[in-house]
């Protein structure tokens, strides 16, 4: 695992690692929504438009167990190793570390010697991460400078606190919990950093209890789910500040802090609003000086769209709207364009971010949708299910790709007659403008797409420790 | 100083300046604080604390040997030099995980702190002790031949002022390495080179301390 130069898939900077080579090959955790003893698995999607296989599986690894519920991964190392305080710039881009959301075992595997054909090296059963860290149901994964830091929803027993644990970056034995004093934190979602400020950040979902069964009116109406961010030192492992968004605003989830580790700024995706059914996007900012403190304001609204009752699933019926579900958001790497999408209403929206204080609207497509059901452009009579959901970025911002479900037990809520999975993947424009690449068109026989992961890395896998 | 007594000098120093070159032992973290601040004068700070902290590991593993030296005999302090030296490279072969401490808000304590840690966790103090034993006059040397305790004790803090000045010497290749790299890569290469030219010099290290403890036990 230890070479003689550095893994060449690290970059020191943003800008560096927007010349990276392009990617050819996607991983992607597909999920096996009717169980009947059978597993999910991650893909191998052939990324590489000059290959006679582009736009197909390739390669495929079934999980040991049935319903683990693969939902996010992530890389055992990444361009975070060339840390100037912490390096181990001779760590190997290798291991994708593979945790099942519902059933937290966690496995990892390994992409060589060949990439299209990788092996199931270890796997972590929930009992060792509920022994060694008390957490379970285990969602985020980040390589950082001292090692894989990993988060979960709540406690073994479905309630909170859901915090981050650590994982051993060469043994990948789980270390035990992070915090060591979380202060008021109770709920959890995604966690990642500004390593300039040595600043953790994190979002806030529900427990276990809260999620697992579905979404729950109930205490969405009471604004039970999530809705304040976290600020922590990353040294001391403490709690330093909370910032609550108003319980109107419910579910805050993605957390895309600027790549450039002299920015101290990022971007938080709410799901909803309960006066309106819209949809938000909130820039949190450092304040004057080294140790200001954080600030946090809505510098995007996507409002809800007015539907006919029977075009909507019975949640949604008595409002007459679609409700746009911000449900993942991406940041390029030159910290430049924001890509938002809005599972509900089936819209997939660039903003430019270069003054992150007023983006701007520079893009926009359709497809799938509550109501709309937009289609693809390579099959353009076959209406589609679902939405845009996890979007991944090619490192240098040319290559989009999104797949459509979200949560299993929520996906049967939003869109009843049962998601018929589907990736896709669209070229942006430098200047702005992105669209469908015509001949890239994934459906899913049965199994359901989530997070994607690039070869060599994409725009939510690394963090750089050296500014552009 | 003639020839024979010039080499140790010289080697001490060529092991600061090889500690210096090593981007994880102080240079790349003196570059990254100026880029943070986007100053010059953030990578010229940062050159005092880390080499600081390097001097006092040095210095530290010396005067513990001295210590050592002060109750066992030389033969005893050789051994223990050189299976120290073989066990850390050995470890070292197969494990990569460093201190944890550090970040990017850091003042002078923390990088003081952070480069001893670094050349403690690289046994760079320990490297300099087969070069102190084979250095004429030192108390080291001096207590080989059999004295009585009082002698012996005597004859070890005769040895201090050598000791000092070898650490010194050690630092002193050290700084103006990490110095030198520093400005060569802030000024002019750029970070682009890391991708290139950071060689796994841990890897090299760890290969050659296991190399120095059979040297302490052969010679």
């Amino acid at each position: 695992m230890t070479l003689l130069r550095p893994d060449p898939t690290f970059y020191p900077s943003p800008r560096m690692a927007m010349e990276a080579p392009a990617e050819k090959l996607a991983y992607l955790a597909l999920l096996n929504p009717k169980l009947a003893g059978k597993p999910d698995a991650i893909a191998v999607v052939d990324v590489d438009p000059a290959s006679k296989t582009y736009s197909q599986v390739v390669g495929r690894v079934d999980m040991p167990n049935a319903g683990d519920e693969l939902h996010h991964f992530g890389w055992n190392a990444c361009s975070s190793c060339l840390s100037p305080y912490a390096p181990h710039a001779h760590m190997e881009r290798r291991y994708l570390i593979v945790p099942g959301i519902r059933s937290s075992r966690i496995h990892i595997i390994d992409t060589k010697p060949d990439p299209r054909h990788p092996k199931i090296v270890k796997v972590i059963e929930p009992e060792t991460v509920a022994k060694r860290a008390h957490y379970s149901r285990v969602h985020t994964v980040h390589c950082g400078p001292d090692g894989i830091y990993i988060n979960a929803l709540g406690s073994p027993a479905g309630d909170g606190p859901g915090g981050i644990f650590l994982m051993d970056p060469e043994s990948f034995e789980v270390l035990g919990q992070w915090e060591l004093d979380r202060g008021p934190q109770y709920l959890a979602y995604d966690f990642w950093w500004h390593l300039g400020c040595d600043t953790m950040v994190t979002s806030e979902w529900g427990t276990p209890q809260m999620v697992e069964n579905g979404l729950n009116p109930e205490i969405l109406l009471k604004g039970g789910y999530g809705h304040s961010i976290h600020f922590w030192d990353l040294r001391r492992r403490r709690h330093q500040q909370a910032l609550d968004l108003g319980s109107e605003n419910q579910i805050a989830l993605e957390l895309r802090p600027a790549h450039d580790p002299s920015r101290a700024y990022g971007f938080l995706g709410v799901v909803t609003s309960l006066k309106d059914l819209s949809a938000s996007i909130w820039l949190w900012h450092r304040g004057e000086g080294k140790n200001g403190d954080w600030s946090i304001r809505k510098v995007i609204e996507i409002p809800a769209e007015p539907a006919d009752p029977d075009q909507l699933p019975p949640m949604l019926k008595g409002f007459k709207a679609v409700p746009p579900l911000v449900t993942d958001i991406d940041l390029s790497v030159d910290d430049r364009f924001l890509y938002v999408s809005c599972w509900g209403t089936g819209e997939f929206i660039q903003y430019d971010v270069s003054d992150p204080f007023h983006p701007r609207k520079t893009s926009s497509v359709h497809l799938g949708g509550i109501v709309r059901r937009a289609a693809h452009p390579k099959k353009p009579k076959q209406p589609l299910n679902g939405g845009p959901q996890m979007v991944e970025l090619s490192r240098d911002g040319k290559r989009i790709y999104f797949t459509n479900s979200l949560y299993a037990s929520w996906d049967e809520q939003f869109y009843p007659d049962g998601i018929r999975s589907w990736m896709v993947k669209l070229d942006a424009k430098p200047e702005g403008g992105m669209e469908f690449d015509e001949n890239f068109f994934l459906e899913f026989d049965g199994m359901r797409s989530h997070q994607v992961r690039l070869e060599g890395g994409d725009a939510s896998s690394d963090s750089y420790c050296y500014p552009s | 100083m003639n020839e024979t007594m010039s080499w140790p000098w010289a080697a001490l120093f060529a092991l600061g300046a090889y500690h210096g070159i090593n981007p994880g032992m102080g240079w790349l973290f003196a570059v990254a604080l100026g880029m943070q601040e986007k100053s010059s004068r953030a990578v010229w700070r940062a050159l005092g604390p880390i080499s600081v902290g390097h001097a006092l590991s040095i210095g530290v593993v010396v005067m513990m040997a001295g210590l050592i030296e002060a109750v066992l005999p030389l033969s005893a302090l050789k051994m223990l030099t050189a299976g120290t030296l073989f066990a850390l490279g050995l470890y070292r072969l197969f494990r990569h995980r460093h201190p944890r401490w550090g970040g990017m808000q850091v003042g002078f304590g923390d990088l003081t702190i952070w480069s001893f840690l670094m050349a403690s966790a690289h046994g760079a103090g320990l490297m300099v002790l087969p070069i102190l034993f084979r250095m004429p006059g030192n108390g080291v040397e001096v207590a080989t031949s059999g004295m009585n305790h009082h002698q012996h004790l005597m004859s070890t803090m005769g040895g201090t002022s050598t000791d000092l000045t070898a650490v010194l010497v050690h630092t002193l290749g050290y700084l103006v390495f990490t110095g030198l790299v520093a400005w060569i890569v802030y000024r002019k290469l750029g970070l682009g080179l890391l991708r290139k030219a950071w060689l796994n010099l841990d890897l090299i290290w760890a290969v050659v301390l296991m190399i120095t403890g059979f040297f302490v036990v052969l010679v």
